[in-house]
Protein backbone atom coordinates (compact mmCIF):
# COMPACT_ATOMS: atom_id res chain seq x y z
CA UNK A 1 0.00 0.00 0.00
CA UNK A 2 3.04 2.82 0.59
CA UNK A 3 4.31 1.73 -2.76
CA UNK A 4 2.56 4.00 -4.57
CA UNK A 5 2.27 6.51 -2.60
CA UNK A 6 6.28 6.34 -3.20
CA UNK A 7 5.98 5.75 -6.76
CA UNK A 8 4.07 8.73 -7.24
CA UNK A 9 6.36 11.14 -5.73
CA UNK A 10 8.98 9.37 -7.65
CA UNK A 11 7.17 9.95 -10.98
CA UNK A 12 6.38 13.38 -10.54
CA UNK A 13 10.26 13.99 -10.31
CA UNK A 14 10.22 12.34 -14.18
CA UNK A 15 9.13 13.28 -17.55
CA UNK A 16 7.29 10.31 -17.55
CA UNK A 17 4.99 9.17 -20.61
CA UNK A 18 3.49 7.12 -22.97
CA UNK A 19 6.33 4.92 -23.82
CA UNK A 20 7.34 4.50 -20.05
CA UNK A 21 4.30 2.41 -19.46
CA UNK A 22 5.77 -0.31 -21.05
CA UNK A 23 9.30 0.60 -20.03
CA UNK A 24 9.02 2.57 -16.32
CA UNK A 25 12.66 2.82 -15.78
CA UNK A 26 13.28 4.50 -19.08
CA UNK A 27 12.00 7.83 -17.66
CA UNK A 28 14.17 10.43 -16.92
CA UNK A 29 14.54 12.56 -13.66
CA UNK A 30 13.87 16.13 -14.66
CA UNK A 31 14.03 17.30 -10.88
CA UNK A 32 11.57 20.18 -10.30
CA UNK A 33 10.98 20.70 -13.57
CA UNK A 34 6.94 19.68 -13.33
CA UNK A 35 6.47 21.61 -10.51
CA UNK A 36 7.89 24.63 -11.74
CA UNK A 37 5.62 24.19 -14.48
CA UNK A 38 2.80 23.39 -12.99
CA UNK A 39 2.98 26.39 -10.99
CA UNK A 40 3.41 28.55 -14.45
CA UNK A 41 0.19 26.74 -15.79
CA UNK A 42 -2.85 28.79 -16.05
CA UNK A 43 -5.36 26.32 -16.66
CA UNK A 44 -3.81 24.38 -13.51
CA UNK A 45 -4.45 27.20 -11.86
CA UNK A 46 -7.70 28.01 -12.70
CA UNK A 47 -8.34 24.50 -11.72
CA UNK A 48 -6.65 24.86 -8.30
CA UNK A 49 -9.15 27.99 -8.25
CA UNK A 50 -12.37 26.17 -9.29
CA UNK A 51 -11.29 23.19 -7.10
CA UNK A 52 -11.35 25.88 -3.72
CA UNK A 53 -14.27 27.79 -4.83
CA UNK A 54 -15.98 24.45 -4.68
CA UNK A 55 -14.66 23.10 -1.34
CA UNK A 56 -15.40 26.62 0.42
CA UNK A 57 -19.29 26.87 -1.19
CA UNK A 58 -19.89 23.05 -0.80
CA UNK A 59 -18.39 22.07 2.38
CA UNK A 60 -20.06 24.46 4.82
CA UNK A 61 -23.35 24.38 2.62
CA UNK A 62 -23.39 20.33 3.13
CA UNK A 63 -22.78 20.17 6.96
CA UNK A 64 -25.18 23.29 7.29
CA UNK A 65 -27.63 21.24 5.74
CA UNK A 66 -26.81 17.98 7.11
CA UNK A 67 -27.02 19.33 10.60
CA UNK A 68 -30.18 21.33 9.85
CA UNK A 69 -31.90 18.14 9.19
CA UNK A 70 -30.43 15.96 12.09
CA UNK A 71 -31.43 18.52 14.74
CA UNK A 72 -35.01 18.64 13.04
CA UNK A 73 -35.17 14.99 13.18
CA UNK A 74 -34.26 14.78 16.38
CA UNK A 75 -36.15 17.38 17.91
CA UNK A 76 -38.85 14.91 19.53
CA UNK A 77 -40.91 14.13 16.57
CA UNK A 78 -41.77 10.75 16.21
CA UNK A 79 -43.89 10.04 12.96
CA UNK A 80 -42.07 9.75 9.57
CA UNK A 81 -38.76 9.89 11.57
CA UNK A 82 -37.60 6.89 9.12
CA UNK A 83 -39.45 7.88 6.12
CA UNK A 84 -37.65 11.16 6.19
CA UNK A 85 -34.32 9.76 7.18
CA UNK A 86 -34.38 7.33 4.43
CA UNK A 87 -35.13 9.99 1.62
CA UNK A 88 -32.33 12.41 2.91
CA UNK A 89 -30.03 9.33 2.41
CA UNK A 90 -31.18 8.49 -0.38
CA UNK A 91 -28.48 10.13 -2.89
CA UNK A 92 -25.90 9.34 -0.72
CA UNK A 93 -26.16 5.43 -2.22
CA UNK A 94 -26.38 6.42 -5.70
CA UNK A 95 -23.52 6.41 -7.69
CA UNK A 96 -22.57 9.82 -8.56
CA UNK A 97 -22.48 9.27 -12.41
CA UNK A 98 -26.41 8.11 -12.69
CA UNK A 99 -27.03 11.67 -10.53
CA UNK A 100 -25.23 13.53 -12.24
CA UNK A 101 -27.12 12.04 -15.55
CA UNK A 102 -30.32 13.18 -13.91
CA UNK A 103 -29.18 16.56 -12.62
CA UNK A 104 -27.79 16.95 -16.03
CA UNK A 105 -31.31 16.51 -17.31
CA UNK A 106 -33.59 18.49 -14.40
CA UNK A 107 -30.94 21.79 -15.19
CA UNK A 108 -31.52 21.40 -19.08
CA UNK A 109 -32.46 24.67 -20.66
CA UNK A 110 -35.36 23.21 -23.01
CA UNK A 111 -36.57 19.90 -21.46
CA UNK A 112 -35.26 20.79 -17.76
CA UNK A 113 -37.38 20.30 -14.81
CA UNK A 114 -36.10 23.68 -13.66
CA UNK A 115 -36.61 25.33 -16.84
CA UNK A 116 -40.15 24.14 -16.90
CA UNK A 117 -40.74 24.96 -13.70
CA UNK A 118 -39.96 28.26 -14.43
CA UNK A 119 -41.67 29.11 -17.71
CA UNK A 120 -44.86 28.05 -15.53
CA UNK A 121 -44.29 31.39 -13.18
CA UNK A 122 -43.21 33.42 -16.75
CA UNK A 123 -39.48 33.17 -16.40
CA UNK A 124 -36.86 32.22 -18.37
CA UNK A 125 -34.52 29.45 -16.55
CA UNK A 126 -31.20 30.40 -17.46
CA UNK A 127 -28.68 27.59 -18.83
CA UNK A 128 -26.93 26.56 -15.75
CA UNK A 129 -24.48 24.13 -16.88
CA UNK A 130 -23.68 26.21 -20.16
CA UNK A 131 -23.00 29.72 -18.01
CA UNK A 132 -19.42 30.48 -16.64
CA UNK A 133 -21.09 32.16 -14.09
CA UNK A 134 -23.71 29.49 -12.96
CA UNK A 135 -21.98 26.35 -13.87
CA UNK A 136 -19.74 25.86 -10.92
CA UNK A 137 -22.87 26.64 -8.45
CA UNK A 138 -24.70 24.23 -9.80
CA UNK A 139 -22.27 21.31 -9.75
CA UNK A 140 -21.72 22.67 -5.98
CA UNK A 141 -25.95 22.69 -5.78
CA UNK A 142 -25.56 18.94 -6.82
CA UNK A 143 -23.04 18.06 -4.57
CA UNK A 144 -24.62 19.25 -1.24
CA UNK A 145 -27.26 17.23 -2.13
CA UNK A 146 -25.59 13.94 -3.29
CA UNK A 147 -23.73 14.49 0.65
CA UNK A 148 -26.30 16.06 3.42
CA UNK A 149 -26.98 12.56 3.92
CA UNK A 150 -23.82 11.56 4.95
CA UNK A 151 -23.27 14.35 7.49
CA UNK A 152 -26.75 14.08 8.48
CA UNK A 153 -26.49 10.59 9.50
CA UNK A 154 -23.19 11.55 11.74
CA UNK A 155 -24.32 14.31 13.49
CA UNK A 156 -28.09 11.90 14.49
CA UNK A 157 -25.51 9.15 15.89
CA UNK A 158 -23.49 12.34 18.05
CA UNK A 159 -26.86 14.19 19.30
CA UNK A 160 -28.20 10.46 20.34
CA UNK A 161 -24.88 10.29 22.35
CA UNK A 162 -25.69 12.91 24.15
CA UNK A 163 -27.36 12.70 27.18
CA UNK A 164 -30.44 13.43 28.06
CA UNK A 165 -29.80 14.27 31.73
CA UNK A 166 -27.74 16.77 30.37
CA UNK A 167 -30.74 18.57 28.55
CA UNK A 168 -32.81 18.09 30.91
CA UNK A 169 -30.51 19.97 33.60
CA UNK A 170 -30.28 22.68 31.28
CA UNK A 171 -34.08 22.84 30.28
CA UNK A 172 -34.69 22.83 34.55
CA UNK A 173 -32.04 25.31 34.65
CA UNK A 174 -34.35 27.71 32.23
CA UNK A 175 -32.55 27.43 28.77
CA UNK A 176 -34.46 28.42 25.64
CA UNK A 177 -33.91 26.07 22.83
CA UNK A 178 -31.23 28.52 21.34
CA UNK A 179 -29.21 28.53 24.19
CA UNK A 180 -29.81 25.07 24.86
CA UNK A 181 -28.35 24.36 20.86
CA UNK A 182 -25.69 26.70 21.49
CA UNK A 183 -24.42 26.46 25.03
CA UNK A 184 -25.29 21.76 24.98
CA UNK A 185 -25.55 20.70 21.51
CA UNK A 186 -22.30 22.69 20.18
CA UNK A 187 -19.70 22.01 21.99
CA UNK A 188 -20.84 17.83 22.35
CA UNK A 189 -20.75 17.66 19.25
CA UNK A 190 -17.76 18.86 18.56
CA UNK A 191 -15.93 15.26 17.55
CA UNK A 192 -18.65 15.12 15.26
CA UNK A 193 -18.29 17.78 13.40
CA UNK A 194 -14.11 17.17 13.30
CA UNK A 195 -14.77 13.99 11.61
CA UNK A 196 -17.51 15.19 9.14
CA UNK A 197 -15.02 18.28 8.56
CA UNK A 198 -12.53 16.37 7.59
CA UNK A 199 -13.98 14.02 5.68
CA UNK A 200 -16.08 16.23 3.35
CA UNK A 201 -13.51 18.38 2.68
CA UNK A 202 -11.49 15.41 1.83
CA UNK A 203 -13.85 14.10 -0.76
CA UNK A 204 -14.60 17.63 -2.56
CA UNK A 205 -11.27 18.29 -2.37
CA UNK A 206 -11.26 15.03 -4.67
CA UNK A 207 -14.24 16.33 -6.88
CA UNK A 208 -14.12 14.49 -10.25
CA UNK A 209 -17.28 12.96 -11.35
CA UNK A 210 -19.65 15.59 -11.04
CA UNK A 211 -17.60 17.97 -13.64
CA UNK A 212 -16.74 15.01 -16.12
CA UNK A 213 -20.29 14.10 -16.46
CA UNK A 214 -21.94 17.31 -16.31
CA UNK A 215 -19.84 19.76 -18.13
CA UNK A 216 -16.57 18.25 -18.91
CA UNK A 217 -14.91 20.78 -17.30
CA UNK A 218 -16.58 23.45 -19.45
CA UNK A 219 -17.85 26.40 -20.55
CA UNK A 220 -14.18 27.43 -21.01
CA UNK A 221 -12.53 25.80 -18.04
CA UNK A 222 -15.35 27.43 -15.40
CA UNK A 223 -15.47 23.95 -13.41
CA UNK A 224 -12.57 21.97 -14.31
CA UNK A 225 -10.92 20.45 -11.56
CA UNK A 226 -7.66 19.74 -10.18
CA UNK A 227 -8.82 15.54 -10.55
CA UNK A 228 -10.80 16.37 -14.09
CA UNK A 229 -7.05 18.03 -15.47
CA UNK A 230 -4.78 15.38 -13.74
CA UNK A 231 -6.85 12.73 -15.22
CA UNK A 232 -6.93 14.34 -18.86
CA UNK A 233 -3.07 15.00 -18.73
CA UNK A 234 -2.43 11.52 -17.49
CA UNK A 235 -4.61 9.11 -19.40
CA UNK A 236 -5.60 11.44 -22.35
CA UNK A 237 -2.19 12.83 -23.14
CA UNK A 238 -0.28 10.23 -20.96
CA UNK A 239 2.14 13.31 -19.25
CA UNK A 240 2.33 10.82 -16.41
CA UNK A 241 4.72 12.64 -14.68
CA UNK A 242 3.31 15.68 -15.03
CA UNK A 243 0.03 14.35 -14.07
CA UNK A 244 2.09 12.92 -10.94
CA UNK A 245 2.92 16.46 -9.91
CA UNK A 246 -0.56 17.63 -9.74
CA UNK A 247 -1.80 14.31 -7.72
CA UNK A 248 1.19 15.30 -5.19
CA UNK A 249 0.26 18.93 -5.20
CA UNK A 250 -3.65 17.88 -4.25
CA UNK A 251 -1.92 15.31 -2.15
CA UNK A 252 -0.21 18.06 0.05
CA UNK A 253 -3.24 20.30 -0.03
CA UNK A 254 -5.28 17.72 1.47
CA UNK A 255 -2.53 17.05 4.16
CA UNK A 256 -2.43 20.61 4.76
CA UNK A 257 -6.32 21.45 5.37
CA UNK A 258 -6.79 18.34 7.21
CA UNK A 259 -3.61 19.24 9.80
CA UNK A 260 -5.24 23.13 9.97
CA UNK A 261 -8.77 21.36 10.28
CA UNK A 262 -7.70 19.24 13.03
CA UNK A 263 -6.12 22.68 14.90
CA UNK A 264 -8.76 24.76 14.44
CA UNK A 265 -11.40 22.57 15.91
CA UNK A 266 -9.76 20.71 18.75
CA UNK A 267 -11.37 20.18 21.74
CA UNK A 268 -9.55 23.01 23.87
CA UNK A 269 -10.95 22.27 27.44
CA UNK A 270 -9.01 18.71 27.13
CA UNK B 1 -21.28 3.61 20.02
CA UNK B 2 -24.30 1.53 20.88
CA UNK B 3 -26.18 5.09 21.21
CA UNK B 4 -26.84 4.08 17.60
CA UNK B 5 -28.10 1.13 17.47
CA UNK B 6 -31.34 2.69 19.15
CA UNK B 7 -34.76 3.40 17.92
CA UNK B 8 -36.56 6.43 17.52
CA UNK B 9 -38.41 5.55 20.34
CA UNK B 10 -35.84 5.57 22.66
CA UNK B 11 -33.88 8.67 21.53
CA UNK B 12 -37.03 10.52 21.22
CA UNK B 13 -38.00 11.17 24.93
CA UNK B 14 -41.17 12.44 25.65
CA UNK B 15 -40.98 15.01 28.10
CA UNK B 16 -44.13 14.00 29.77
CA UNK B 17 -44.23 16.90 31.94
CA UNK B 18 -43.94 19.70 29.20
CA UNK B 19 -47.73 20.70 28.16
CA UNK B 20 -48.05 20.77 24.99
CA UNK B 21 -49.37 23.74 24.37
CA UNK B 22 -49.74 26.22 21.00
CA UNK B 23 -45.97 27.19 21.02
CA UNK B 24 -44.58 23.28 20.84
CA UNK B 25 -47.47 22.66 18.10
CA UNK B 26 -46.06 25.24 16.18
CA UNK B 27 -42.59 24.43 16.31
CA UNK B 28 -43.92 20.99 15.23
CA UNK B 29 -45.31 22.79 12.33
CA UNK B 30 -42.51 23.97 11.48
CA UNK B 31 -40.54 21.48 12.07
CA UNK B 32 -42.58 19.19 9.47
CA UNK B 33 -42.73 21.82 6.86
CA UNK B 34 -38.95 22.18 6.86
CA UNK B 35 -38.27 18.64 6.34
CA UNK B 36 -40.88 18.01 4.15
CA UNK B 37 -39.50 21.10 1.78
CA UNK B 38 -36.05 19.26 2.60
CA UNK B 39 -37.44 15.83 1.39
CA UNK B 40 -38.97 17.42 -1.59
CA UNK B 41 -35.79 18.77 -2.84
CA UNK B 42 -33.80 15.25 -2.23
CA UNK B 43 -36.17 12.84 -4.12
CA UNK B 44 -37.35 14.87 -6.95
CA UNK B 45 -34.56 14.29 -8.92
CA UNK B 46 -35.18 10.59 -8.01
CA UNK B 47 -38.92 10.93 -8.97
CA UNK B 48 -37.85 12.96 -12.31
CA UNK B 49 -36.05 9.99 -13.55
CA UNK B 50 -37.79 7.69 -12.72
CA UNK B 51 -41.31 8.62 -14.51
CA UNK B 52 -39.36 10.52 -17.12
CA UNK B 53 -38.00 6.60 -18.41
CA UNK B 54 -41.22 6.03 -19.28
CA UNK B 55 -42.16 8.82 -20.86
CA UNK B 56 -42.54 9.80 -24.59
CA UNK B 57 -41.02 12.21 -26.82
CA UNK B 58 -43.58 14.21 -26.98
CA UNK B 59 -44.16 14.53 -22.68
CA UNK B 60 -40.35 14.77 -22.42
CA UNK B 61 -40.41 18.21 -24.05
CA UNK B 62 -43.58 19.17 -22.33
CA UNK B 63 -44.34 22.76 -21.77
CA UNK B 64 -45.24 23.09 -18.63
CA UNK B 65 -43.51 20.11 -17.91
CA UNK B 66 -45.80 16.77 -17.18
CA UNK B 67 -44.58 14.52 -14.05
CA UNK B 68 -46.75 11.69 -14.58
CA UNK B 69 -46.24 10.06 -18.28
CA UNK B 70 -49.59 10.40 -20.53
CA UNK B 71 -48.67 7.41 -21.94
CA UNK B 72 -46.56 5.00 -20.37
CA UNK B 73 -43.78 3.26 -23.13
CA UNK B 74 -40.68 0.82 -22.60
CA UNK B 75 -39.39 2.45 -25.75
CA UNK B 76 -36.66 4.22 -23.97
CA UNK B 77 -35.29 1.10 -22.41
CA UNK B 78 -35.74 -0.82 -26.22
CA UNK B 79 -33.80 2.00 -27.55
CA UNK B 80 -31.14 1.99 -24.72
CA UNK B 81 -31.03 -1.71 -25.01
CA UNK B 82 -30.10 -1.25 -28.66
CA UNK B 83 -27.33 1.21 -28.18
CA UNK B 84 -25.75 -0.18 -25.31
CA UNK B 85 -25.15 -3.94 -24.10
CA UNK B 86 -26.67 -3.48 -20.69
CA UNK B 87 -26.27 -7.07 -19.66
CA UNK B 88 -23.04 -7.32 -20.42
CA UNK B 89 -22.03 -3.98 -18.21
CA UNK B 90 -24.50 -5.15 -15.40
CA UNK B 91 -23.01 -8.32 -15.44
CA UNK B 92 -19.43 -6.96 -14.99
CA UNK B 93 -20.44 -4.62 -12.54
CA UNK B 94 -22.27 -7.00 -10.19
CA UNK B 95 -19.05 -9.62 -11.43
CA UNK B 96 -16.28 -6.84 -9.78
CA UNK B 97 -18.34 -5.46 -6.56
CA UNK B 98 -19.37 -9.48 -5.59
CA UNK B 99 -15.74 -10.64 -5.60
CA UNK B 100 -14.20 -7.19 -4.32
CA UNK B 101 -16.66 -7.97 -1.15
CA UNK B 102 -15.94 -11.30 -1.01
CA UNK B 103 -11.57 -10.58 -0.69
CA UNK B 104 -12.60 -7.34 1.45
CA UNK B 105 -14.52 -9.96 3.81
CA UNK B 106 -11.60 -12.72 3.65
CA UNK B 107 -8.24 -10.16 3.61
CA UNK B 108 -8.92 -7.20 5.69
CA UNK B 109 -10.83 -9.62 8.77
CA UNK B 110 -7.73 -11.78 8.90
CA UNK B 111 -5.20 -8.42 8.87
CA UNK B 112 -7.51 -7.40 11.44
CA UNK B 113 -7.23 -10.09 13.46
CA UNK B 114 -3.40 -10.68 13.17
CA UNK B 115 -3.29 -6.42 13.99
CA UNK B 116 -5.73 -6.79 17.22
CA UNK B 117 -4.83 -10.56 18.42
CA UNK B 118 -1.47 -12.17 17.64
CA UNK B 119 1.85 -10.41 18.62
CA UNK B 120 4.49 -10.47 15.61
CA UNK B 121 7.89 -8.19 14.30
CA UNK B 122 6.78 -5.31 12.62
CA UNK B 123 3.08 -5.28 13.18
CA UNK B 124 3.42 -1.34 14.78
CA UNK B 125 4.86 -0.34 11.38
CA UNK B 126 1.88 -2.68 9.80
CA UNK B 127 -0.51 -0.84 11.58
CA UNK B 128 0.88 2.03 10.58
CA UNK B 129 0.85 2.15 7.25
CA UNK B 130 -2.82 0.79 7.37
CA UNK B 131 -3.40 4.73 8.87
CA UNK B 132 -1.37 6.45 6.35
CA UNK B 133 -3.47 4.46 3.62
CA UNK B 134 -6.54 5.52 5.07
CA UNK B 135 -5.74 9.11 4.64
CA UNK B 136 -4.07 8.90 1.03
CA UNK B 137 -7.12 9.75 -1.62
CA UNK B 138 -7.13 6.93 -4.26
CA UNK B 139 -6.78 9.56 -6.90
CA UNK B 140 -3.03 10.15 -5.88
CA UNK B 141 -2.32 6.36 -6.66
CA UNK B 142 -4.43 6.55 -10.04
CA UNK B 143 -0.81 6.95 -12.14
CA UNK B 144 1.40 4.05 -10.49
CA UNK B 145 -1.57 1.79 -10.38
CA UNK B 146 -1.88 2.31 -13.57
CA UNK B 147 1.31 1.27 -14.72
CA UNK B 148 1.60 -1.28 -12.93
CA UNK B 149 -1.34 -3.03 -13.91
CA UNK B 150 -0.25 -2.68 -17.88
CA UNK B 151 2.82 -3.91 -16.91
CA UNK B 152 1.58 -6.98 -15.60
CA UNK B 153 -0.92 -6.71 -18.49
CA UNK B 154 -4.29 -6.72 -17.09
CA UNK B 155 -5.53 -3.51 -18.42
CA UNK B 156 -8.73 -4.33 -19.62
CA UNK B 157 -9.55 -7.46 -17.41
CA UNK B 158 -11.54 -8.24 -14.27
CA UNK B 159 -8.42 -8.35 -12.98
CA UNK B 160 -7.47 -4.92 -13.27
CA UNK B 161 -10.91 -4.28 -11.67
CA UNK B 162 -10.93 -6.59 -8.78
CA UNK B 163 -7.22 -6.51 -7.55
CA UNK B 164 -6.41 -2.79 -6.64
CA UNK B 165 -9.92 -3.14 -4.58
CA UNK B 166 -9.06 -6.43 -2.66
CA UNK B 167 -8.27 -5.58 0.57
CA UNK B 168 -9.27 -1.60 1.79
CA UNK B 169 -7.33 -0.14 4.50
CA UNK B 170 -10.69 1.36 5.86
CA UNK B 171 -11.70 -2.59 5.93
CA UNK B 172 -8.81 -3.75 7.63
CA UNK B 173 -9.04 -0.80 10.38
CA UNK B 174 -12.63 -1.57 10.77
CA UNK B 175 -11.56 -5.10 11.66
CA UNK B 176 -9.50 -4.57 13.53
CA UNK B 177 -11.69 -1.99 15.85
CA UNK B 178 -14.15 -4.56 16.03
CA UNK B 179 -11.96 -7.93 17.24
CA UNK B 180 -9.81 -5.84 19.28
CA UNK B 181 -13.11 -6.31 21.52
CA UNK B 182 -13.36 -9.62 21.35
CA UNK B 183 -12.00 -10.95 25.17
CA UNK B 184 -8.73 -12.15 25.13
CA UNK B 185 -9.81 -14.97 27.63
CA UNK B 186 -11.38 -16.39 24.37
CA UNK B 187 -8.63 -17.39 22.68
CA UNK B 188 -6.69 -18.19 25.39
CA UNK B 189 -8.85 -21.04 26.64
CA UNK B 190 -9.50 -22.34 23.74
CA UNK B 191 -5.46 -22.45 22.82
CA UNK B 192 -5.05 -23.92 26.02
CA UNK B 193 -7.53 -26.73 24.67
CA UNK B 194 -4.97 -27.12 22.07
CA UNK B 195 -6.94 -25.14 19.04
CA UNK B 196 -5.04 -24.19 16.26
CA UNK B 197 -4.79 -20.51 15.33
CA UNK B 198 -7.01 -21.08 12.37
CA UNK B 199 -9.61 -22.50 14.36
CA UNK B 200 -9.77 -19.89 16.85
CA UNK B 201 -9.88 -17.26 14.07
CA UNK B 202 -12.92 -18.81 11.78
CA UNK B 203 -14.81 -20.22 14.75
CA UNK B 204 -14.03 -18.24 17.85
CA UNK B 205 -13.38 -14.56 16.25
CA UNK B 206 -15.74 -14.41 13.29
CA UNK B 207 -18.71 -15.40 14.64
CA UNK B 208 -18.06 -12.67 17.39
CA UNK B 209 -17.47 -10.17 14.76
CA UNK B 210 -20.42 -10.65 12.35
CA UNK B 211 -21.74 -6.89 12.27
CA UNK B 212 -18.86 -5.51 11.13
CA UNK B 213 -18.50 -8.06 8.41
CA UNK B 214 -22.26 -6.50 7.48
CA UNK B 215 -21.05 -3.41 7.69
CA UNK B 216 -17.91 -4.17 5.84
CA UNK B 217 -20.01 -5.67 2.78
CA UNK B 218 -22.36 -2.81 2.85
CA UNK B 219 -19.56 -0.16 2.34
CA UNK B 220 -17.63 -2.42 -0.08
CA UNK B 221 -19.99 -3.52 -2.13
CA UNK B 222 -21.28 0.03 -2.64
CA UNK B 223 -18.00 1.44 -3.24
CA UNK B 224 -17.45 -1.21 -5.89
CA UNK B 225 -20.66 -0.86 -7.47
CA UNK B 226 -20.56 3.01 -7.71
CA UNK B 227 -16.69 3.34 -8.35
CA UNK B 228 -15.91 5.29 -11.35
CA UNK B 229 -12.15 7.04 -12.19
CA UNK B 230 -10.63 3.55 -11.78
CA UNK B 231 -12.84 1.40 -13.99
CA UNK B 232 -12.41 4.50 -16.07
CA UNK B 233 -8.97 4.36 -16.10
CA UNK B 234 -8.41 0.88 -16.79
CA UNK B 235 -10.74 -0.27 -19.42
CA UNK B 236 -10.44 0.76 -22.73
CA UNK B 237 -12.21 -2.17 -24.27
CA UNK B 238 -15.84 -1.81 -23.91
CA UNK B 239 -16.19 -4.95 -23.13
CA UNK B 240 -14.95 -4.85 -19.66
CA UNK B 241 -16.87 -1.57 -19.01
CA UNK B 242 -18.76 -1.55 -15.65
CA UNK B 243 -21.99 0.17 -16.10
CA UNK B 244 -21.05 3.61 -14.70
CA UNK B 245 -18.60 4.07 -16.94
CA UNK B 246 -20.67 2.76 -19.80
CA UNK B 247 -23.36 5.25 -18.57
CA UNK B 248 -21.10 8.22 -18.53
CA UNK B 249 -19.23 7.44 -21.56
CA UNK B 250 -22.82 7.17 -23.13
CA UNK B 251 -24.14 10.22 -21.48
CA UNK B 252 -20.98 12.22 -22.41
CA UNK B 253 -20.96 11.64 -26.38
CA UNK B 254 -22.93 13.46 -27.87
CA UNK B 255 -23.12 11.23 -31.12
CA UNK B 256 -24.25 8.26 -28.93
CA UNK B 257 -27.20 9.65 -26.74
CA UNK B 258 -28.02 12.76 -29.18
CA UNK B 259 -30.24 14.98 -26.20
CA UNK B 260 -32.04 11.87 -25.74
CA UNK B 261 -33.08 12.26 -22.11
CA UNK B 262 -35.35 9.37 -21.95
CA UNK B 263 -33.10 6.91 -22.96
CA UNK B 264 -30.53 8.62 -20.56
CA UNK B 265 -32.84 8.41 -17.99
CA UNK B 266 -33.60 4.94 -18.66
CA UNK B 267 -29.96 4.16 -18.28
CA UNK B 268 -29.58 6.07 -15.16
CA UNK B 269 -32.53 4.41 -13.83
CA UNK B 270 -31.35 0.68 -14.28
CA UNK B 271 -28.08 2.00 -12.72
CA UNK B 272 -29.93 3.82 -9.78
CA UNK B 273 -32.66 1.27 -9.33
CA UNK B 274 -31.06 -2.13 -7.52
CA UNK B 275 -28.72 0.29 -5.14
CA UNK B 276 -32.09 2.24 -4.33
CA UNK B 277 -34.30 -0.92 -3.85
CA UNK B 278 -31.88 -2.83 -1.45
CA UNK B 279 -31.01 0.57 0.36
CA UNK B 280 -34.99 0.74 1.58
CA UNK B 281 -34.98 -2.64 2.12
CA UNK B 282 -31.53 -2.55 4.25
CA UNK B 283 -31.93 1.06 5.31
CA UNK B 284 -31.40 0.57 9.22
CA UNK B 285 -28.15 -1.09 8.33
CA UNK B 286 -27.04 1.01 5.89
CA UNK B 287 -27.71 4.31 7.95
CA UNK B 288 -26.16 2.58 11.30
CA UNK B 289 -23.25 1.10 9.64
CA UNK B 290 -22.39 4.70 8.02
CA UNK B 291 -22.23 5.66 11.60
CA UNK B 292 -20.86 3.30 14.18
CA UNK B 293 -17.71 3.06 10.92
CA UNK B 294 -17.70 7.04 11.73
CA UNK B 295 -17.46 7.11 14.83
CA UNK B 296 -15.94 3.91 16.06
Amino acid sequence: MAFPIVATLVMSFTDFGLRNVTNPFDAKFIGLENYSKLFGDEQFLQALFNTGYFVVLGVPLTIGSGLLAAVLLNSGIERFRTFFRVGFYAPVVTAIVAVAVVWRFVLDPSEGLIAGLAREVGLTAPDFLGSELLAMPSLIAMAVWRNMGTAMVLFLAGLQAIPTEVREAAKLDGAGAFQEFRRITVPLLRPTMLYVTVMTTIGFLNVFEEPFVMTNGGPSDSTLTVSLLMYREGFNFFHMGYASSMAYTLFVIILAVTLLQLRLLKDKTK
Amino acid sequence: MSATTETSATTAPRNGYAVRDRRTRLTRGVTYALLSLGLLITTAPFLWMGLSAFKTPQDLSASPPVWIPTEWTLANFSKLFDLLDVRLYFFNSVLVAVFVTLCNLLFCSMLGYALAKLNFAGKKVIFGVVMAALMVPGNLMLMPKFVMMSKMNLIDTYAALILPFAAGAFGVFLMRQFMSTVPDELLEAARVDGAREWYIFWRIVIPQVKPALATLSIFVFLGSWNNFLWPLVATNDAGKYTLPVALATFATDPTKANGSNGVLMAGAFLVVLPVLAVFIVLQRYFTQSIATAGLK
